[in-house]
């Protein structure tokens, strides 16, 4: 296939940044986008120019490091699927593609495609986690937990943390991340006696690392490439509520 | 003999911290003969830990827990993204839940069993031990494993065994595993007992006085050259697989830390020890990256099978007929079958492909069927158990595993070998440890499914917070400055070598040098390993490594962020440890585990070890003035689990 892909390059996090135009010839279908953007970094490199910076690590889809917006849509158009998941079968010859950081007040860019995500960590430091310091754990059998209780903390708990629903969000919010969190944690017994506190003080711990609030738009449960629902942000919203009226 | 030309010998090498009497009773006494720090103290004494994943994030979050200051280090932009989180099948733990005759005894004999008796009897039995406390504290956590209707944990078996001891959570097992850690850290992180730096590489370790000291880091987003200090260093940066270039391995997954510490002292051990994985995705071109694993518990309920006839492997799966497929691992291994260990699994799929019974493209390929478990327990259940590996494979094909067989191929997958360390995980430089996948320990010569992360947990919750004790106990050590002349030095080495890299100015990308090695590695210290074809390796390897050093080009300044800088440290670590693991594997005249020599096999083609000749850990140390690495043997007794050949017939 040959394709031109129109990529957003910034050389550090203060200066200005442009879209560039490059042709990539001849590349296979069975390439995955990421590999499309390492053949055109190789000849980028070759001819003295800079190659594209861009994060990624495993390239399976789990560590949640790619961070592309592709034509527009974080992770790019196929559905549930990851920047380095995308394959280029998913494209058509001429096509011309458009290349973009994740884009948000709480996630600045460092280079080219590159952003800090570290907001993130900020919002599960802040209660994100249940208090079991190691060697004070029961019997993992003492407390049964409902399969069902235990397979819809697991679907929560699927979150990749790659910031595509931030990206995405018109208000740049983390509602969704945060969500799944307080979900994976507040379904299981172990998760009770923090429940309260944590899902106030992840809250708290949003809004001052500089995301938007959520007004429910919905476009961060339609990118997440794990599946997130949208109906997690609304438990959250009744934890809180809950909370908040025991203060 | 050919081989003098490339190592010497040395004196053995003894574990001293090693406890003896009887095996069951050795952690505990270890532990009590282990030196203890005051809670006071505690907080006098600072650790860093070099990487993130479960080794590293489990004993950063364990050690500031009890009180130390820690310090970590890793090259993501995030902890939670090290590749433990790519785990997919499972972690074992001796709880014997499914009352089927399973018990610390039997995972431990299963371990040193499975390792080809190329293990530690000691470290595999305290492994064995305190896998079951794992499991307690992964639940504390949250970690959301899967379950049965009654709520109680389920499990599922794993190649290798015969006993369901394998603790899951879908195919994510890894990262909710990893997520439990991390956020174990993030809790010490928010508390101030861990200060946390992302996206820092460690280039070098300080040495001070004969003692680890601390480390020189590089900012990967401003290029800025810092050191470091410590009372202790920990590495716990992973595998080396990446060694291959193509392998089940994040991009980012090097051998730099491990290397650097290798180059300063300490011993590397066993580097030929690879495991190859059977169940990966098959190479589909040229712009290949990297490999995907589908996780072997798909072994449990898929038939591997290839056509009976060379010529049938052309046409669609579904146009074969029944009675014209091969399922080779049923026919060869009839008790085990489909669920035989991971080495015999891969030598299999490779010699029905040298057979020419390969599919797909260049042959290089086997089918994993599942068409049978669709009939027998439905779509659905089979959906539920493998749904997202399925929705994996179809991504990255394009082909739909419910209606045609998975193409399968080995990969590299995990590096046996590592530093080597006591039973304390001190490496023989004072104040280094080493634990999880970076430590040579616990798995011989071929590592267990499921064992990887129970080993990596088992260092960081448990082993390594009991042992590093004794050591921090003759601690705080006199301050280190950075006019020390070690610390000059280290920096120096640093920088001289970005300033290389940057000034080199060739004509053949990083990447381009890191394919040809990985080349030479998989045909040569692949599979299958002769010594031809190692010595024609460690030649062709030398070669490129000089080609490398003056060829090389690296765009851009060393103050910023520049990828394409960090992949030529990597790479010129991994010419050197491609090196190394040529000639261990060429010292090593003998198959076991995951090394394979074909000169020493069965007259029916399995592997045979030689015991008494090498029934025992190789250590290597660093390369010295005329290029030879010295090797030092430690012995490897036997006591409980006597050595006799596995046989999975």
């Amino acid at each position: 296939m040959d394709i031109k892909v129109r990529v957003w390059r910034q050389s550090g996090p203060t200066a200005g940044g442009k879209m560039v135009t490059y042709d990539v010839k001849g590349i296979s279908p069975d390439a995955s986008f990421l590999e499309m953007i390492d053949v055109l970094n190789e000849t980028l490199i070759l001819n003295g120019d800079d190659p594209i910076a861009f994060d990624h690590d495993c390239r399976e889809g789990i560590c949640g490091a790619c961070s592309m917006v592709i034509n527009g849509v974080a992770h790019g158009p196929e559905k549930a699927t990851t920047t380095c998941q995308l394959h280029m079968r998913k494209f058509k010859d001429g096509d011309v593609i458009d290349v973009e950081p994740w884009r948000a007040a709480a996630f600045p860019v460092i280079k080219d495609l590159v952003v800090d995500r570290s907001a993130f960590d900020k919002i599960i430091q802040a209660g994100g986690y249940i208090t079991a310091p190691t060697g004070t754990a029961p019997d993992a059998h003492a407390a049964p937990v409902p399969k069902k209780d235990a397979d819809a903390a697991f679907e929560a708990a699927t979150c990749i943390g790659c910031g595509a629903c931030v990206a995405a969000c018109p208000n740049g919010s983390s509602m969704l991340f945060t969500a799944a969190k307080i979900a994976h944690l507040g379904l299981m017994p172990q998760g009770q006696p923090e429940r309260d506190s944590r899902v106030i003080d992840m809250l708290q711990a949003q809004d001052d690392a500089g995301f938007g609030g959520c007004t429910n738009a919905g476009e961060c449960t339609t990118v997440c490439p794990k599946g997130i629902p949208l109906s997690l942000i609304g438990r959250l919203n009744s934890d809180y509520r809950k909370a908040i009226s025991k203060r | 003999m050919v081989a003098n030309e490339f190592w010497a010998e040395g004196e053995p090498v003894v574990d001293k911290a090693a406890p003896d009497g009887p095996v069951e009773t050795r952690w505990e006494r270890r532990k009590f003969s282990a030196k203890l720090v005051n809670p006071a103290n505690r907080r006098k004494l600072t650790v860093i830990v070099v990487g993130t994943g479960l080794a590293g994030g489990s004993a950063a979050a364990t050690l500031a827990e009890a009180g130390y200051r820690v310090k970590s280090y890793c090259y993501q932009d995030s902890p939670r993204r090290a590749h433990s989180i790519a785990a997919q099948g499972g972690i074992n733990a001796a709880k014997n839940y499914r009352n089927d005759g399973d018990s610390v005894y039997r995972l431990f004999y299963d371990t040193v069993k499975g390792g080809d008796f190329r293990a530690r009897e000691s470290n595999v039995y305290r492994l064995a031990q305190v896998s079951v406390n794992i499991i307690d504290q992964c639940v504390a956590q949250g970690v959301p494993f899967a379950r049965e209707y009654g709520g109680l944990l389920d499990n599922r078996s794993f190649g290798g065994t015969q006993v369901s001891r394998t603790f899951y959570a879908r195919g994510q097992t890894g990262q909710q595993l990893l997520l439990g850690a991390y956020q174990a850290m993030e809790r010490q992180i928010g508390l101030g007992n861990i200060e946390m730096n992302a996206r820092h590489e460690m280039l070098e370790l300080i040495i001070v006085d004969g003692k680890a000291r601390g480390i020189v880091v590089r900012d990967m987003v401003t290029g800025e050259i810092t050191t470091e200090f410590a009372d202790a260093v920990v590495l716990a940066s992973g595998g080396y697989g990446n060694v291959f270039f193509l392998s089940t391995n994040a991009k980012g997954c090097n051998v730099t830390a491990s290397w650097r510490a290798h180059r300063k002292g300490a011993l590397f051990a066993n580097p030929c020890y690879t495991q190859i994985h059977p169940t990966c995705i098959p190479e589909s071109g040229s712009h290949q990256s990297k490999l995907t694993l589908m996780s072997e518990s798909l072994r449990n309920d898929g038939r591997v099978w290839v056509p009976k006839r060379a010529e049938d492997c052309q046409k669609p799966a579904g146009e074969i007929a029944e009675e014209d497929r091969d399922y080779y691992l049923e026919r060869i291994y009839p008790s085990f079958g489909n669920l035989v260990p991971r080495d015999i699994a891969s030598r299999a799929a490779k010699n029905v492909c040298d057979e020419g019974r390969g599919v797909g493209p260049g042959g290089l390929g086997v089918y994993l069927d599942f068409a049978d478990a669709i009939k027998r327990l439905g779509r659905k259940a089979v959906e539920a158990k493998y749904g997202n590996l399925f929705e994996m494979y179809e991504r990255i094909t394009g082909e739909d595993p419910y209606e045609t067989p998975m193409r399968i191929y080995p990969a590299v997958h995990y590096t046996m070998g590592g530093l080597w360390v006591d039973y304390d995980l001190q490496s023989t430089i004072e104040g280094l440890f080493v634990v999880g996948e970076a430590n040579f320990s616990d798995h011989g010569a071929n590592r267990l499914g499921a064992s990887a992360l129970m080993q990596g947990l088992a260092d960081g919750y448990f082993v390594l917070p009991n042992t590093i004790s004794n050591y921090l106990a003759n601690g705080p050590f006199p301050a280190v400055s950075e006019t020390d002349a070690p610390v000059v030095e280290a920096r120096k080495e640093v920088e001289d070598r970005i300033a290389k890299f940057l000034s080199i100015d060739g004509d053949r990308t990083v990447d381009s040098f890191h394919r040809e090695l990985g080349q030479i590695m998989w045909e040569y210290c692949g599979m299958e390993r002769t010594e031809e074809g190692l010595t024609k390796a460690i030649g062709l390897i030398r070669a490129l490594k000089e080609e490398f050093w003056t060829r090389v080009k690296v765009p851009g300044k060393g103050e910023e962020l520049n990828q394409n800088l960090e992949k030529a440290g990597r790479v010129a670590d991994f010419l050197e440890l491609g090196e190394l693991m040529c000639i261990d594997a060429l010292h090593r005249r003998e198959s076991c585990g995951g090394h394979f020599r074909a000169e020493s096999q069965t007259s029916d083609g399995e592997a045979l070890r030689h015991d008494d000749e090498f029934g025992y850990a190789a250590a290597w140390e660093y390369f010295g003035a005329d290029g030879k690495p010295t090797l030092h043997k430690e012995d490897l007794n036997f006591e409980y689990v006597h050595p006799s050949t596995r046989s999975y017939k």
